[in-house]
């Protein structure tokens, strides 16, 4: 049921709002076509902005992961990570999870693929990976976008919400599918 | 701590390829990334031109505002240094909203305006406001109601019920943003996270 709706509301909900702001600013009399063009101007700075940005993170995001030192972290870390009952195969999701959408995906269809969709490995790694963003992707594409250097707290906040976003996935997938 | 982050990232990955010989594949992920990360911009010109066009009408009718006044008590305790009727309340509404639906390529236009309305309400033009911050930490802590693509590749993998995963995941992900929206909070008093005026400290 919650699932149909939210299907329903993701199919109409950029057709309507496109037309609910057309239709809205012409009857505040809004010159709708002059109002786009002028906003839109900005769409190409503001993407071009970015870059620095993001291939600064990304080269750094690549080299780490194709080293293998990901696989190290994992054995170091897995008699720890055992203790709050999270299995020594996700650990490199977890890892994953703030530094690469796509890796972090490509791990979980892995972990899925190689455990079976019904193991505790696999619903895990699911769990895991709508519990939190991208951190590191964020930061740099809004931050970059304003070419804001500085960003204080930010990552220290959002790798703290990331960590307690992956040991609550840890134990919720253990008390709602009881094992 | 992004410079040490950064640093570590490359150098670790530079000093560990070279001892387990995948030091030629360290070379090469770095140059594709590169590239990647010039793509993705890139792709991002089309929807952002479409929506700041879209949200440039929503302002200009007044839409923006109306949105920012009817969720003014939670905006305005969210966000204590934003006027309520400023157009970046409106913006961020408009880009939480897009991601809790899973409307990535709206939430990200929006969030960048977001960004753009609220670095004119900055004084230090390099350095990040407790607005800004507070803003990104619900951007990082992810609100989808719905993780679709997660959900196609339990279905894929031959999962009987892949839509069980959305109860667990909305309960991780509710604690990410409680603490992220708590911890953003709690820094921003912290000394060492304090604006310091027009100095060229670090």
């Amino acid at each position: 049921m919650f699932v149909k709706t939210m299907e329903v509301i993701s199919t109409y909900a950029i057709p309507l709002i496109i037309v609910g702001f057309i239709v809205f600013g012409m009857s505040k009399k809004v010159k709708v076509y002059e109002s786009f063009t002028e906003g839109a101007k900005e769409g190409f700075s503001t993407a071009v902005r970015i870059i620095p940005f993001l291939v600064a993170m990304l080269v750094a995001i690549g080299a780490f992961r194709a080293s293998g030192a990901m696989d190290l972290l994992t054995k170091a870390l897995s008699p720890i990570t055992n203790l709050i009952g999270m299995p020594g195969e996700v650990l490199p999701m977890a890892f994953m999870r703030p530094l690469s959408g796509g890796g972090a995906q490509g791990v979980m269809t892995d972990l899925i693929t190689t455990h079976g969709p019904e193991s505790l490995i696999g619903r895990m790694a699911a769990v895991m990976m709508g519990s939190t963003e991208t951190t590191f992707y964020v930061l740099a594409v809004y931050f970059g976008s304003v070419a804001v250097k500085k960003q204080r707290h930010a990552l220290s906040v959002g790798l703290l919400a990331d960590l307690a976003g992956l040991i609550t996935a840890v134990i919720v997938t253990r008390l709602f599918f009881g094992m | 701590m992004i410079n040490f982050i950064w640093a570590g990232l490359l150098i670790i990955g530079f000093v560990v390829g070279a001892f387990t010989g995948n030091l030629d594949a360290v070379t090469n992920a770095a140059i594709d990334n590169a590239k990647t990360g010039v793509d993705l911009a890139l792709g991002l010109i089309g929807v952002m031109t479409l929506w700041l066009g879209l949200m440039k009408i929503a302002e200009d009718s007044g839409l923006v505002e109306k949105l920012a006044r009817l969720l003014k008590p939670l905006m305005v305790w969210l966000f204590p240094d934003v006027p309520p009727e400023h157009p970046a309340m409106g913006a961020m509404i408009m880009n939480i909203a897009a991601n809790m639906l899973g409307l990535g390529n709206a939430a990200t236009p929006l969030g960048l305006k977001a960004m753009g309305e609220l670095q004119k309400l900055s004084d230090d033009k390099e350095t990040a406001t407790d607005a800004m911050v507070t803003f990104l930490a619900i951007n990082t802590s992810s609100v989808t109601l719905i993780p679709a693509s997660t959900i196609a590749i339990l279905a894929a993998a031959g999962a009987t019920n892949p839509t069980e995963i959305i109860g667990p995941t909305l309960v991780a992900t509710t604690v990410s943003t409680v603490v992220a929206v708590i911890m953003a909070r709690v820094f921003q008093k912290l000394p060492k996270y304090q604006i310091k005026k027009a100095n060229n400290n670090k």
